[in-house]
């Protein structure tokens, strides 16, 4: 079934919905220029316009049954581009999860935080987040969707580097700033393409004129979106910089680097369905990134005795399953986008429950400090084990419902990526029973001075909420195809509806690879002793604990020879630098010296230069007119 | 009998710029007859009133329609673009005054020499130059003319109306007299020079055309002939004139010493106010009058604007002093603004996107400078404003806020997008596009690049640098500096995303073209 038409609207709740992305942006102004003034107040208007934006979402949802509409909003660059937003099925889901999510993470944050100073500062990045998410998802054209998701490119350095003062936050920010620079590129040379393919960067127009281009022009538009899509999702080869962006405080890893922002990615690919159809080899890349991206996520979720980088590895490796999805054409969308806003509450779960344990525990992240912490957290441990059964796909929890569906398309469509699919998800069972053993059961290995507490209410009733989705949701979107249908008008949908069966091959065999792997992280770390220090391990824990040589081989491939070029170019710089102060200027630099000597001083000279400049003109006219 | 008939004036479509000319005979009375202690209060409303209902005044000329034929027997255009001119000349001059107002910019006795006994004396009695503000208005009053004249005699006039009070005013610098007076005293000698080219190549345009009537030129051009070479050396010496007050090579030696010597609010108004002036008169000389002449002077036209361009964002990467830099940066971006002048083409309605991007451009240009050097004015030291370059170092670290605010400007200036800078660079390089001055644009944006260069080599030097030990303070700005800076990062922001709706008022005062 192909996507329905989009129809101009405007008025009512839908034509207003353009307030979900002016007030976050209102209140990020208002803290940002308002200064140390609202400091007191600061985080409740944080809370206050993500909860505004959540219930026009709502409405505008309540409201939509169906439709696609455009409202637009004004000219930005003429000709090319109107800034107006798109509202159907597909942007108002993104829509509820962002300032649903977000704003149970805004509320928890305000716990989470106040012992920081700059508590006012954190919301105010946070709304700026929200309000840059939903122009990224709301918008009705390329333009709208680069800016938002330079926005929160923005906001996620900000973020991760919002503990500026540890040398290793600011790194961390700065790295996925540059990685992430790469798949910008990337999208933006993209777009660049479409528009001069297509004549027009809005997607309904593009979406009627693929058939116009040819095979490969669509393929290459598909890859160079992907490598953006790679770039904000951390996915192959660009996946290095979520792990370290684990340095920014644990909301943010909840909400931008698990719930929303690194979904965007997939959200693209989604979006753009109408080239990737059209390209079947674009889309077997996107497929062949999800599952490679998925298997070693989850390879380094097995080594990574830091508990926020054990999840931001499981967090990469369940985009990649969604990235899966998301390259099998419509069967797969709404599996992707299902999964997308299951993993959205199960990890934004294990996230904020990850920073309850640690806001107990002096901040301490080795979860080899941590242990038997199950009898003093109770809401925290039970949060997390509902999330940490979700994500194994337990059965009737959200992940099972979510997650099978995208093993069953993909083994439909090609085996060898389905099994692959299907041994990721032993490994989740494997490396989240690990996590979940080594926190909460077992000896306490704590540090003498730890204290470890429940958190206070403002951070465990977004944990409850949370876990609550975490088990009905999967079931809810996923049975009787409830998703599928409603996604439907924007992302057209397979004639054969998928029929859910629980005995499936795929299935019962995914279900026995997450028992074997949870047996045996039992084995090795719920019964047997984990040893504080971590063991050298075999080649393949270091392989793993090193992110599989991601960084030393982007060291090797990219840094190096990057500052070789440096060193080059600025040898040949400081050649052309003629002693000016300040001077970078290489061969300008050394023309506009020798050029500033005419500039003497004296009127005399420039008189002169005036009635030379004078004859020439006079001159020049004299001869083009007689020509 | 026949006496002489008296000219009829039309003086509803002149009262703006009669309320101007008016406020600054009244300041004069007000030098002549008001109390010392009296003057400045008496004078900053006076000038901002006059300004403001000005402003008010032109607003309700374009509600009520605009005229349809010059004004004062054909002397005066009053047109779309001429009232969409005289508004922005006018909003620039108001958030110009409002920088003057600050007493530290203006020397206290003028015609005391400099180290001198007498200039102390006058420093500590508290004397200050009120004439400041009649002689802004009566430059502001010259630049309305300038901009709206239909005729070469009357441009004149309001060329030196302009100019005269603005040489003057150059020299009232408070801090760094001598190189003050140095500017005025070049301004002048080379503004002077640069006159009497306008002159003597309207003497020549007259010998062609019999008239000094921009449209009677244009209707001699095809009817009078065998007298090209004469109308050829009165173009190129009115270009001279022209080109010198909007600062294009090779006529633009003055603009970086005469910018760093001048009180920096006067340096502000005469980078935004004069340069849409200029650009006013020279849109008018060369479309209206040589409009049917544009196959002969394109060219020579070509070669300057690349020249200007070239020049200014070259010679600005050796710049030490920020206004000397922002100087040359003026000076490059007269360059861009060229290739909208030069992108004429051969149907109104091409002509009528050129010339909507070209005020347009001039706005926003306009705003941003006033913006960029009312921080100028903030950021000071010992011997008054700190403008060596070294000595912003770390001024990120210090001041983040101000920083932040001049390295925003530095980015409109560059034309990043988002800001208002991108869509004035934006509409300009398109109507030339569309209007077949391709290669232009390509020079347009090479040198963007490299002005981008300087621009933001300030922008590391200001973040990225350690601050100096006794590096200079920031003033607290007055209420009115600080409203000036907020004025301009605001609408550098707001037409950075949302130009539209100026967008499409310059359209429609474009649409409508010159009357002739």
């Amino acid at each position: 079934m192909e996507p329905a038409e989009i129809i101009p609207h405007s008025g009512g709740v839908i034509g207003a919905s353009w307030l979900m992305i002016a007030l976050p942006l209102l209140g990020a102004a208002i803290l940002l220029l308002g200064g140390r003034r609202t400091n007191a107040w600061g985080h409740y208007l944080g809370v206050l316009m993500s909860l505004g934006s959540f219930v026009v979402a709502v409405l505008a949802f309540l409201q939509l049954a169906g439709g696609r509409y455009s409202i637009r909003l004004f000219d930005f660059i003429p000709g090319i581009a109107d800034i107006s937003l798109l509202v159907d099925p597909l942007s108002i889901s993104f829509c509820l999860l962002i300032t649903g999510v977000g704003s149970l993470i805004h509320i928890y944050s305000i716990g989470y935080m106040s012992h920081d100073p700059d508590r006012r500062r954190f919301f105010a990045y946070l709304n700026l987040f929200v309000a840059a998410m939903l122009l990224l998802v709301l918008s009705s054209n390329y333009v709208g969707l680069f800016i938002g998701w330079e926005g929160v490119g923005l906001a996620s350095y900000l973020l991760i580097g919002f503990w500026q003062f540890k040398p290793t936050a600011a790194a961390a920010a700065k790295k996925a700033f540059i990685v992430n620079r790469v798949g910008d590129f990337g999208l933006l040379v993209g777009i660049f393409l479409m528009w001069t393919t297509f004549g027009s960067l809005a997607f309904g127009d593009i979406s009627g004129k693929v058939g116009e281009a040819s095979q490969g022009t669509l393929t290459a538009i598909g890859l160079l979106l992907l490598l953006g899509a790679c770039g904000k999702s951390a996915q192959l080869p660009l996946q290095s910089w979520l792990l370290d962006a684990m340095e920014g405080p644990t909301p943010v890893s909840a909400l931008i680097h698990a719930a929303t922002m690194v979904t965007a990615g997939v959200y693209l690919v989604v979006r753009s369905g109408f080239i990737f159809e059209g390209a079947p080899t674009a889309q077997l890349v996107v497929t062949i990134v999800g599952v490679a991206t998925l298997l070693a996520g989850a390879i380094i979720g097995c080594a990574k005795d830091d508990i926020k980088k054990g999840l931001a590895g499981s967090t990469m490796s369940q985009i990649g399953y969604m990235m899966l999805g998301a390259g099998l054409g419509p069967a797969g969308y709404a599996f992707a986008i299902g999964h997308l806003i299951t993993h959205g509450f199960f990890k934004a779960n294990m996230f904020l429950g990850a920073g309850s344990v640690m806001h107990g525990m002096n901040d301490e992240v080795n979860m080899r400090k941590y242990g038997g912490l199950f009898s003093v957290m109770k809401v925290t441990a039970v949060t997390f084990i509902i999330g940490y059964l979700a994500i194994i796909g337990f059965p009737l929890l959200s992940g099972y419902f979510t997650k099978d569906g995208i093993i069953e398309t993909a083994m439909h469509h090609n085996q060898i990526l389905g099994w692959l699919a299907v041994a990721g998800a032993g490994l989740t069972g494997f490396y989240m029973s690990r996590m979940v053993f080594m926190t909460f059961f077992g000896k306490r290995r704590w540090d003498s001075e730890a204290h470890p507490h429940e958190s206070p209410a403002v951070m465990t009733v977004p944990l409850i909420i949370l876990s609550i989705g975490s088990i009905f949701l999967g079931g809810y979107l996923v049975l009787s195809n409830r998703l599928m249908l409603f996604l439907a008008p924007a992302v057209g949908r397979p004639e054969e509806l998928p029929v859910f069966h629980w005995n499936s091959v795929a299935g019962l065999a995914t279900l026995a690879l997450v028992a074997v792997g949870a047996v045996l992280a039992w084995f090795k770390y719920g019964k047997a002793e984990v040893p504080e220090v971590a063991p050298r391990g075999s080649f393949v824990t270091v392989f793993a604990r090193r992110d599989l040589y991601g960084d030393a081989l982007n060291e090797a491939l990219l840094m190096r020879p990057g500052q070789w070029l440096t060193r080059i170019a600025v040898f040949f710089d400081n050649r052309g630098i003629d002693g000016l102060v300040n001077g970078l200027a290489a061969t300008i630099g050394g023309s506009s010296g020798r050029l500033r000597r005419l500039q003497t001083g004296f009127a005399r000279t420039y008189a002169l230069s005036i009635l030379f400049g004078a004859a020439v003109l006079a001159g020049a006219l004299l001869l083009v007119g007689n020509l | 009998m026949n006496g002489i008939q008296a000219p009829t004036i039309e003086y509803g479509a002149l009262a703006p710029m009669l309320v101007i000319f008016g406020a600054a005979v009244i300041g004069v009375l007000v030098e002549a007859f008001a109390p010392r202690y009296l003057r400045k209060s008496i004078h900053v409303p006076l000038t901002l009133l006059s300004t403001a209902g000005a402003f008010v005044l032109v607003i309700f000329q374009v509600i009520s329609g605009v005229p349809t034929t010059a004004a004062a027997m054909g002397a005066v255009a009053v047109d779309g673009p001429a009232l969409f001119f005289w508004g922005v000349i006018l909003v620039l001059s108001f958030v110009s005054v409002l920088l003057v107002i600050d007493d530290e910019h203006f020397v206290a006795s003028a015609a005391a020499v400099p180290g001198s006994a007498a200039e102390e004396e006058a420093e500590i009695s508290g004397g200050a130059h009120t004439e400041v503000y009649p002689l802004i208005l009566f430059a502001v009053g010259g630049m309305l003319l300038f901009a709206s004249s239909n005729d070469l005699l009357v441009m004149f006039v309001g060329l030196e109306v302009m100019s005269l009070p603005l040489y003057l005013l150059c020299g009232l610098a408070r801090r760094r007299r001598l190189l003050s007076q140095e500017a005025s005293m070049k301004y002048f000698l080379l503004g002077a020079f640069s006159s009497a080219f306008f002159l003597y190549g309207m003497a020549f345009v007259y010998g062609f055309a019999g008239s000094v009537d921009l449209s009677k030129i244009n209707d001699a051009l095809g009817t009078v002939g065998g007298l090209d070479t004469v109308l050829l050396i009165g173009l190129g010496l009115l270009g001279v004139g022209l080109l010198f007050k909007i600062g294009a090579a090779p006529f633009q030696a003055w603009k970086p010493d005469v910018y760093q010597g001048a009180p920096t609010p006067v340096t502000a108004l005469m980078a935004s106010g004069t340069l849409v002036a200029a650009f006013g008169a020279v849109l008018r000389v060369f479309w209206v009058a040589l409009g049917n002449l544009d196959w002969d002077w394109r060219p020579v036209m070509w070669g300057v604007a690349i020249l200007t361009m070239i020049v200014g964002a070259v010679l600005a990467i050796t710049q030490t002093d920020i206004k000397r830099m922002l100087a040359y940066s003026s000076i490059a971006h007269a360059g861009f603004l060229l290739i909208g002048v030069i992108a004429t083409s051969p149907d109104a309605e091409g002509n009528a996107t050129s010339l909507s991007a070209i005020m347009f451009y001039l706005l926003v240009y306009g705003i941003t400078t006033v913006g960029a050097f009312a921080v100028v004015t903030m950021v000071r030291d010992a011997g008054g404003e700190a403008t060596h370059l070294s000595r912003w170092a770390g001024l990120g670290r210090r001041s983040p806020m101000l920083a932040g605010v001049f390295a925003f400007f530095l980015l409109a200036f560059a034309g990043i997008p988002l800001t208002s800078g991108f869509f004035g660079k934006y509409a300009v390089f398109a109507a030339a596009v569309a209007n077949g001055a391709t290669p232009l644009v390509v020079v347009g944006v090479v040198s963007s690049a490299i002005a981008a260069f300087f621009y933001v080599r300030v922008i590391v030097l200001m973040f990225f640098s350690e601050p100096a030990a006794d590096g200079p303070t920031i003033a607290v700005p007055t209420a009115a500096t600080a409203a000036v800076i907020t004025l301009a990062a605001a609408v550098t922001v707001v037409l950075g995303v949302f130009p539209q709706p100026v967008l499409d008022l310059a359209d429609k005062a474009a649409s409508a073209l010159f009357i002739r």
